[in-house]
């Protein structure tokens, strides 16, 4: 009995806890990623934004969940139910184990696996499944149109993704995440990152997670004018809120990514004592921050694309020339014998 | 080690049962929603083998890529499930055939299975070489060392593939009005405008 504790039962229990300390934090901060939203493009807007819920409409994202918990759960006569209520746990679930292997700080990751670069793509590529199945289950045209649509866009971008991510992987000479914040560190700080010398390929991966998390200027799957909601017509309650939950948490998930691979994860940007103070899971917290205000910045500002213009974007821009640093990058490397053990 | 016996025989069990589920499902949307959790359950048999690299590319490319372009083509069929079914008796006969024949052919394949006496001895020797290498790498380095002409040549086949496919399947249509974005990120209002004094009751 105390072996059955010892191997199994307080190792699984560990892994609980951790999971929960994970998972908790990450749903505040979706709920306080909308707040934060809403304010910083009411501030772009100059309007005031949510500012009646709690001090400075500090509450405003409990009120809007409680709200949609009450509402009633619509499920269309003609839709595929089992379907229809699988899709929103699908879209929910993978934008949380995607966390597994992100590295918080030194040493601080659910599970430190080998190919973690390839299970966060691999992650990042079922994302559309959730959204493709809303689109069919819910038998109604807009749904279906926007699922298309979305299925197309994600496959195409995670095309240019996964060269970026190449790029990377030939500098850092390994799938580790850990291995990969490691290999930017160095004497020089900030410029030892990889978005330094990869500075074209940053520019296309964060284009392209805009594109991946279906967000401005590339949200064609939900473009109100042409789709009511897209995917997401027919959903209402808990289901939409799962949607909406998922879609967030991709945000933020991606903005994890990006700072994993570009902008050196937990180390703080200069070696000076007044920053190595601070703990490294801050910096994350803090560079995750920045990327997500250049989210919601890019959606204050551009006009949305037209969808021949995203497919060629994608296509006949970003693939040729994530292609051709590929094989730069690596021409580099060797000649130069820079690559990496 | 009793965790990962289970965990083999749930996977397997789950595999083999999505399997059936594919082809016996009525809707065919269901039938590819089964083939994708048949490949999610074969990465999980990847994983407990150790070779965690195949594990996740499975999922990358057939989950991913493949599947995705799977379902996209089925939910785009229009369906009749009565003409299915009709079809599916008048061709259960040949089907059923060409079914049975497979299965011969595998249980003489399994049965007639020797192993080398070589293979044999090397296989009882045990011990893997123990490295810090990780799969990954070790992968790497036997296709690009051992086996790098070959992997060239499949490279090359899939190539001419991916060319084969784009020629067959591009048309250009008379009549289709393209948008050229050079010409239009180059044009400036000279080419375009012409500013005009008018006279009032002269007209342009």
């Amino acid at each position: 009995m105390a072996e059955f504790w010892d191997i199994y039962l307080l190792p699984a229990l560990i892994i609980v806890g951790q999971i929960l300390l994970i998972v908790l934090p990450l749903l505040l901060a979706v709920a306080y990623l909308t707040l934060y939203e809403r304010k910083v493009m009411a501030v772009m807007q100059l309007r005031k934004g949510p500012n009646v819920v709690g001090p400075f409409g500090l509450l405003q994202p409990l009120a809007d969940g409680a709200k949609l918990f009450f509402k009633e759960t619509v499920v269309p006569t003609g839709a595929n139910k089992v379907l229809f209520l699988l899709a929103p746990m699908v879209t929910f679930i993978l934008s949380l184990i995607a966390w597994a292997v992100i590295p918080f700080d030194e040493g601080w990751v659910l599970a430190d696996i080998n190919v973690g670069v390839l299970y966060l793509f691999a992650i990042s590529s079922l994302g559309v499944y959730g959204i493709i199945i809303a689109g069919w289950a819910s038998n109604s045209r807009y749904p279906f149109l926007g699922a298309l649509r979305s299925a197309a866009q994600m496959v195409s971008y995670e095309v240019s993704i996964g060269f970026v991510i190449v790029t990377v992987l030939l500098c850092a000479g390994t799938l580790n995440l850990t291995g990969i914040v490691e290999s930017q560190k160095g004497d020089l700080g900030l410029l030892n990152w990889w978005f330094v010398p990869l500075f074209p390929m940053f520019i296309i991966f964060f284009v392209s997670i805009l594109a991946e998390t279906n967000r401005h200027p590339f949200d064609l799957p939900e473009a109100e004018a042409e789709l009511v909601a897209g995917y997401q017509t027919e959903y209402s309650s808990m289901a939409f809120a799962l949607f909406f939950l998922g879609e967030y948490a991709n945000m933020i998930l991606m903005s994890g990514i990006c700072t994993v691979l570009f902008l050196g994860g937990w180390l703080p940007p200069a070696d000076w004592a007044i920053f190595t103070w601070i703990p490294g899971i801050i910096w994350f917290g803090i560079k995750i921050a920045i990327l997500l205000f250049v989210f919601i910045w890019v959606r204050a500002t551009l006009p949305r694309y037209r969808y021949d213009q995203l497919m060629r974007l994608g296509w006949k821009v970003f693939l040729p020339f994530s292609l051709f640093w590929v094989v730069l990058t690596a021409g580099v490397l060797v000649y130069m014998d820079l690559v990496p053990a | 080690m009793i965790i990962s016996t289970i965990a083999f025989y749930l996977f397997a069990a789950m595999t083999i049962a999505s399997a059936f589920m594919v082809i016996s499902a009525k809707n065919p949307v269901h039938s590819v929603l089964y083939l994708i959790l048949a490949f999610f359950n074969s990465a999980a048999l990847f994983v407990l083998l150790g070779a965690e690299f195949i594990a996740m590319i499975l999922v990358v490319v057939y989950v991913g890529a493949v599947a995705v372009l799977f379902l996209f083509v089925v939910m785009m069929l229009d369906i009749n499930f009565a003409e299915l079914r009709q079809g599916f008796l008048q061709y259960l006969p040949i089907g059923g055939l060409i079914g049975l024949i497979l299965l011969i052919e595998l249980i003489l394949v399994v049965s007639g299975w020797a192993l080398s006496p070589e293979a044999i001895q090397v296989g009882s020797q045990v011990s893997p070489v123990v490295s810090d290498l990780t799969n990954t790498e070790q992968l790497g380095h036997i296709i690009y060392t051992d086996y790098a002409y070959l992997f060239q040549i499949a490279g090359m086949i899939l190539l001419v593939a991916m060319i084969g496919a784009i020629v067959l399947t591009n048309r250009s249509r008379p009549g289709v009005r393209k948008q050229n974005i050079a010409r239009q990120v180059y044009r400036r209002p000279e080419d375009s405008m012409a500013v005009r004094k008018v006279e009032p009751g002269q007209g342009v």
